[in-house]
């Protein structure tokens, strides 16, 4: 784990004190997508605190999935793009030469803003990570089935037919699901790109309720559907707009009494 | 990345990463095969067909007399053969195909649709020599009496045969080809008050004018190089098809020629050579003919959008 | 004019137009009919032609009395026996090709010759395949007029029409498919074989069939590789010359005189019933999955 504090001023953006162990940081983060004119990310710098849930919310376009998808290197599937700056997971470059991309993988799971469970069943869902990994161990890949269904809060519903097509769930079961395959491999970063956007407000109370269980073992990322989702759950909050991270801070105070004059129109729905 | 420990990321190191960079290198070779492919094919035919052309001036080689067993190899009633018999096929099945292609994709209800579509794929799959067969049997005699002429075996009846089995392609081109103007032209000439078939004259058939060309350069390719059709229905006889009669009269294509000449040639003499010969000939042209027609195809494949 | 008589003037020049239309569509489906027709022709003339002279003993025994008794066993024996032949090269190496060109050939200068070289290869004419069998396969190479040599040869054939068919249905599948198995640590070959493949799978296998069924009924590629005259016996390795059903109709229809004619419709009968059975599992399999899938 890296030593790395959150210092009190971060070039480009306002920020209020706070000392935490930071589990991942982007360190002057610029991207470009081929033929673009403007970066997707500018000079993005962010500590992820560790066992928090750090908001990245804004409007659409700002750089938000852009920069969920570069912490897991799951961007390297685009093809002719451009980065600069730094992404530090344990304080090593997930960037440098040599890194095992598949293993980081791992280790920072992630969870799309539709649910896309693989066609299969729901147990053949959830185990499929460890699977691909190695992992050959029956025991082990039920009780990693069990462990991670449970803390995705969908073990009651499904439990009874694991054998199930996973298009047989409805759709905030299957987003659940989603959340479950991810986490039976453990990983120690969560990166959610707007998981509830698709889901009726009860699926929508049980995946939040899940993520902060979820927080005292895991680094959580997400981007919240809406301004009120963002407020309900952020231990941290970052506001990017048109690729740039215009204020970051403790969720609490950026949500009631944001620095910066554009945090606050956006909040209070004067635009976005 | 450090290696999970253990749990459920109990990564398998070395092992994977080996089995896996062997997969995809294989991949890889397997995907660089056509290229390959192509290149023996020309390989081997120049091989076995460039001596004839040391062996023999290239006067003989475009002389009027192919009589391999007085050692005259004089292609050109051969390729003017194949050349008649090609162009008058395509001549019949362009209009055809180019036609039933416009009613599958504008006119026909849906039901008619799903009777003609699978009908003209099984035309795809019955083997040339059941074509061939039928054409001898049932087509060869019909034209002879219509003709009166001492036999149904003529140019006339081969082209027949080959018009159809070139029109599953000529019909997919086309189709594609209409299937590739924008929705938009149709409903503009539909908003301006034209009728259906207004649109689909004056805008839709001008717009899908260049797949038209493909499908009949591709439905000559395919006539070009069919064999055994061909070979059973055109009777045979090496002569000059120079007068319009010639229509009506045995041909001898090229690539009947090799066909049936090649089992009985002694291997390694003048006249092997000379078949191989002919094959490179055959290669070059559908070569070209495809190479044209490829351009444009993988353009639109590529407009299309990878993913 | 009164707007009465312009108004009169506009139904009639609709009403004229209208006719136009029903003329032009009524030839356009003629046309349609001009070339379907002769197919349900050919069709429905081959089978009731040679329904009635295939018998058991026609199917299972061996030719007799110079082909004209007797049944054509080697011949469908061969037949399968290449085309099996076929599908264990072309599958492999077609599939495997698709798979490259679907899933890691970027835009690049020999990603567009290898597609160039499929389309060129699938405009080669079937006798020029049976030229480079020939020269490569059978005295290049030494195989001898053989299976071998004759798979190889329809194999080549063959790849075109697989690697195209398995391609589109490879890219047919979503993309997020490989996302999703990217972000859960498969590697790309990973996600490739678990999801993709799967998924492509009834595309491919009718795409195989295609190829394979157009590999069946083929006769130019194997005149010269693998194709026995006559030769009342089943072949005993992949180095012996065989008897094909294609071939051998060509032979009994043209090349032997005084051929009873329920041999030939026979034999064509069961050419073509063993071709359109393939096209109606290529069919029905396209159809049965397309319904079924979750996406
Ligand atoms: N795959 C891509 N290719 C090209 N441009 C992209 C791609 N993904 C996103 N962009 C562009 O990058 C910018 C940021 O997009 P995104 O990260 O999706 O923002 P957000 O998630 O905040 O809506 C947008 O302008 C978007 O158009
Ligand atoms: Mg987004």
């Amino acid at each position: 784990m890296s030593e790395a504090r959150v210092s009190t001023t971060q070039v480009g953006t306002t920020q209020v004190g706070q000392t935490q162990v930071s589990k991942a940081s982007v360190r002057e983060l610029t991207y470009s997508y081929a033929g673009a004119q403007e970066p997707a990310l500018a000079r993005v710098s962010l500590e992820l605190p560790e066992k928090a849930i750090t908001v990245l919310f804004g409007p659409a376009g700002g750089g938000k999935t852009t920069l969920l998808r570069l912490i897991n290197r799951l961007n390297d599937l685009v093809e002719g793009t451009s980065r600069s700056g730094q992404v530090l997971l344990d304080g090593q470059d997930i960037y440098a030469a040599g890194v095992d991309v598949a293993a980081l993988r791992r280790q920072v799971g992630m969870v799309f803003a539709l649910p896309l469970p693989l066609p299969g069943s729901i147990r053949y869902n959830v185990v499929y990570g460890p699977r691909l990994a190695g992992v050959r161990d029956r025991a082990r890949l039920e009780e990693l089935t069990e462990r991670s269904l449970r803390r995705a809060a969908l073990w009651e519903e499904v439990k009874d037919r694991l054998e199930a097509s996973a298009f047989s769930l409805s759709g905030g079961q299957q987003q659940r699901l989603c959340i479950a395959r991810s986490l039976s491999l453990e990983p120690e970063v969560l990166l959610l790109d707007e998981p509830t956007s698709g889901l009726d407000p009860i699926s929508t109370a049980k995946v939040e309720g899940s993520l902060l269980a979820l927080k005292e073992s895991c680094t959580i990322v997400i981007v919240p559907h809406s301004v009120q989702q963002a407020a309900r759950i952020a231990d941290r909050a970052a506001f990017l707009l048109g690729g740039e991270l215009l204020e970051v801070g403790d969720g609490q105070q950026v949500f009631t009494s944001p620095l910066q004059k554009r945090t606050e129109d956006y909040i209070t729905g004067r635009f976005g | 990345m450090k290696q999970g420990r253990g749990g459920a990321r109990g990564a398998p190191a070395g092992r994977t990463r080996w089995s896996e960079f062997a997969i995809v290198a294989l991949i890889r070779v397997l995907g660089f095969s056509t290229v390959g492919f192509v290149l023996l094919i020309f390989a081997f035919l120049l091989r076995e067909g460039l001596p004839v052309f040391f062996e023999l001036p290239a006067s003989t080689l475009l002389g009027r007399l192919w009589y391999p067993t007085f050692g005259s190899f004089g292609a050109l009633p051969l390729i003017l053969g194949s050349l008649l018999v090609t162009l008058l096929a395509v001549l019949i099945a362009l209009p055809l195909g180019v036609a039933s292609a416009v009613f599958i994709r504008e006119v026909a209800p849906r039901w008619a649709r799903e009777v003609l579509k699978p009908l003209i794929e099984v035309l795809a799959g019955i083997p040339s020599v059941v074509l061939g067969f039928f054409g001898m049997s049932v087509v060869a005699p019909l034209v002879r009496q219509w003709l009166g002429a001492p036999t149904g075996l003529t140019a006339f009846t081969g082209a027949l045969v080959l018009a159809y089995m070139s029109l599953p392609t000529i019909i997919s081109v086309a189709e594609d080809a209409l299937d590739a103007v924008p929705r938009g032209y149709r409903d503009a000439g539909l908003a301006m008050g034209a009728t259906r078939w207004q649109t689909t004259w004056r805008v839709v058939v001008p717009a899908g004018r260049s797949g038209v060309i493909i499908a009949g350069m591709l439905g000559m390719g395919r006539a070009i190089g069919e064999t055994m059709a061909v070979m059973m229905v055109t009777g045979n006889a090496a002569r000059l098809p120079l007068d319009a009669a010639a229509l009506f009269k045995p041909v001898r294509t090229m690539t009947a020629t090799i066909a049936a000449e090649m089992g009985e040639v002694a291997r390694g003499g003048v006249h092997y050579h000379a078949l191989f010969g002919i094959g490179i000939l055959l290669f070059v042209l559908t070569f070209l003919i495809n190479l044209a027609a490829a351009r444009t195809i993988l353009r639109r494949r590529r407009k299309g959008g990878l993913r | 004019m009164s707007g009465q008589d312009a108004r009169h003037g506009q139904r009639r020049r609709r009403a004229g137009r209208l006719w136009v239309q029903r003329l032009g569509f009524l030839l356009l489906g003629l046309a349609a009919v001009v070339v379907v027709a002769p197919i349900l022709v050919v069709v429905v003339g081959i089978v009731a032609r040679g329904i009635g002279t295939v018998d058991w003993e026609f199917l299972s025994a061996m030719p007799r009395a110079g082909m004209k008794e007797g049944g054509i066993l080697p011949a469908i024996v061969g037949t399968l026996l290449l085309t099996l032949g076929t599908a264990l090269v072309a599958v492999p190496v077609g599939v495997g090709g698709a798979v490259y060109l679907a899933e890691y050939a970027r835009d690049t200068a020999f990603t567009r010759a290898i597609r160039l070289a499929i389309v060129n290869l699938a405009g080669i004419p079937s006798i020029v395949y049976g030229l480079f069998g020939l020269g490569m396969f059978v005295l290049f190479l030494r195989f001898g007029t053989s299976i071998l040599a004759g798979s190889l040869t329809l194999a080549i054939m063959t790849l075109p029409v697989v690697i195209s068919t398995s391609e589109e249905a490879l890219r047919a599948v979503p993309t997020e498919f490989r996302t999703v198995a990217a972000s859960l640590g498969g590697t790309r070959w990973q996600g490739v074989r678990t999801v993709v493949l799967p998924q492509a799978l009834p595309g491919i296998i009718t795409g195989v069939l295609l190829g394979l069924l157009r590999a069946a009924g083929e006769t130019a590629p194997i005149l010269f590789t693998v194709a026995a005259f006559y030769l009342p016996q089943l072949p005993r390795s992949p180095l012996d010359q065989t008897m094909a059903l294609p071939y051998h109709l060509y032979v009994i229809s043209t090349q032997v005189p005084g051929m009873p004619a329920g041999v030939q419709n026979g034999t064509a009968f069961v050419l073509l019933a063993l071709v359109l059975l393939l096209n109606f599992a290529a069919a029905w399999i396209r159809r049965h999955f397309r319904r079924r899938r979750p996406w």
